[in-house]
């Protein structure tokens, strides 16, 4: 197995995160917390994820991605295994993920998750304007991942990445 | 290992699971709102994924190498072992509302304990569909508290959904040999475990809607063991249409 921090790891670990959420194309997959662990064990270069939904139809496609970027970076073994224990969670999303999807105008999960995130009224800031005169206006948005939001400042409709 | 209680619990999870995300996929482009419609793509995706994972689990314990699509596609309608209330027909928005809430309801203290349970891989499932559960139950209460506390056309008919969808919750907490085995092992969950928890949703969302909770008469039950209505045949035979017509089609 290639060691931690070697030059082998290094170079598995940098072709799989540079793989992109195919429907938030400024996230990686490991500011996203979706990717887990990348080994290398005797010349086999794996990938470990995990789903954000059981049903996110965007992992065949990572998965995908991940195996070409392993290929690309000299990897001619490789191989993309999924774990569901433990449950992704949005806890799992970097700071440097939450500050890309702002950017992006996509709201980030505004708090830690849990019961209370799951039913109770969400603060949420508006990803273009910043203020927190904002509404839901349904509960499910573009993906599974989001919800639909807009703000009473600035008066625009923005994706909120639901806490879960 | 073949028929197991483990390969048949696993199954009725599946099963139930796969129902009501391919009612709630007929659903789309037909929703009365594009908000609903998207609601109901990405709830039926969260149960069709559930799904999913439970037949390739319960394909990998029968060990007789069917995989999620032969589990899926090719058991006809006695094989089947979902609860009889993820088949009963979406009727209108509020039909397809309540059964959502009164299901929802359920799934979520069940997954949360399921997620304890001594099986890792059910464990790790449940852990995630405990997430989605609770959501589909916050969504699905604050449109039965809208529909039951809205107009008298729509209180009349959330009403009238939740009286024929009533006597297809009994069978959610039965019990039988099968899971009676696994509950004392510390795998299955005990129903009856969560029937407070169900009660006291269904008490505290039914009465913010004005909705009046029907009375416990006779329970339709039959599911577990594949004795189904005349709906599910008419789900499968769209649901499998493809697998059955041109056999390991793939794309």
């Amino acid at each position: 197995m290639a060691a931690l921090g070697s030059d082998l790891h290094e170079r598995a670990f940098a072709a799989a995160a540079s793989v992109c959420d195919p429907e938030i194309p400024v996230l990686g997959i490991a500011d996203l917390g979706v990717l887990r662990d990348v080994r290398v064990v005797d010349g086999v270069a794996e990938a470990v994820i995990t789903p954000t939904y059981s049903g996110c139809p965007a992992m065949n496609m990572i998965a995908l991605e991940i195996e070409l970027a392993l290929e690309k970076a000299g990897f001619a073994r490789h191989k993309v295994t999924t774990v569901l224990s433990p449950a992704w969670t949005t806890d799992w999303m970097t700071d440097a993920g939450k500050e890309k999807l702002r950017a992006y105008g996509i709201a980030p999960p505004a708090a830690k998750a849990g019961r209370r995130a799951l039913f109770g009224e969400d603060k949420v800031a508006c990803p273009h304007c910043g203020s927190s005169d904002t509404q839901r206006i349904s509960e499910f948005g573009s993906t599974a991942c989001k919800a639909l939001w807009r703000c009473k400042a600035c008066a625009e409709p923005f994706d909120y990445f639901k806490c879960i | 290992m073949t028929d197991t209680p483990l390969f048949q619990y696993t199954l009725r999870l599946a099963d139930t699971a796969l129902i009501l995300g391919h009612r709630l996929s007929e659903w789309v482009g037909y929703s009365p709102v594009i908000e609903e419609d998207l609601a109901f793509g990405n709830m039926g995706l969260d149960l069709i994924g559930q799904a999913r994972a439970l037949y390739t689990y319960a394909g990998e314990i029968e060990g007789k190498g069917r995989d999620e699509d032969a589990l899926a596609y090719l058991r006809d309608v006695a094989s089947y072992r979902n609860l009889l209330i993820v088949e009963q027909p979406n009727g209108d928005f509020t039909a397809t509302m309540v059964r959502q809430f009164l299901y929802a309801a359920f799934a979520f203290p069940y997954f949360e304990r399921l997620a304890r349970g001594k099986d890792a891989t059910l464990a790790a499932i449940a852990a995630k569909a405990v997430k989605e559960m609770a959501y589909h139950q916050r969504h699905a209460a604050e449109w039965t508290i809208r529909l039951g506390d809205g107009t008298e056309e729509s209180h009349a008919r959330a009403q009238g959904s939740l009286d024929e969808l009533w006597p297809y919750t009994g069978e959610m907490f039965e019990v039988d040999a099968v899971e009676r085995a696994l509950i004392d092992a510390g795998v299955a969950v005990d129903p009856m475990g969560v029937r407070d928890t169900w009660e006291k949703t269904i008490g505290d969302v039914l009465a913010e809607a004005t909705l009046t909770r029907p009375r416990d008469g006779t329970m339709q039950s039959g599911g577990r063991s594949g004795r189904h209505g005349e709906h599910l045949g008419h789900i499968l035979a769209d649901l499998q249409y493809m697998q059955r017509a041109y056999p390991g089609a793939a794309w």
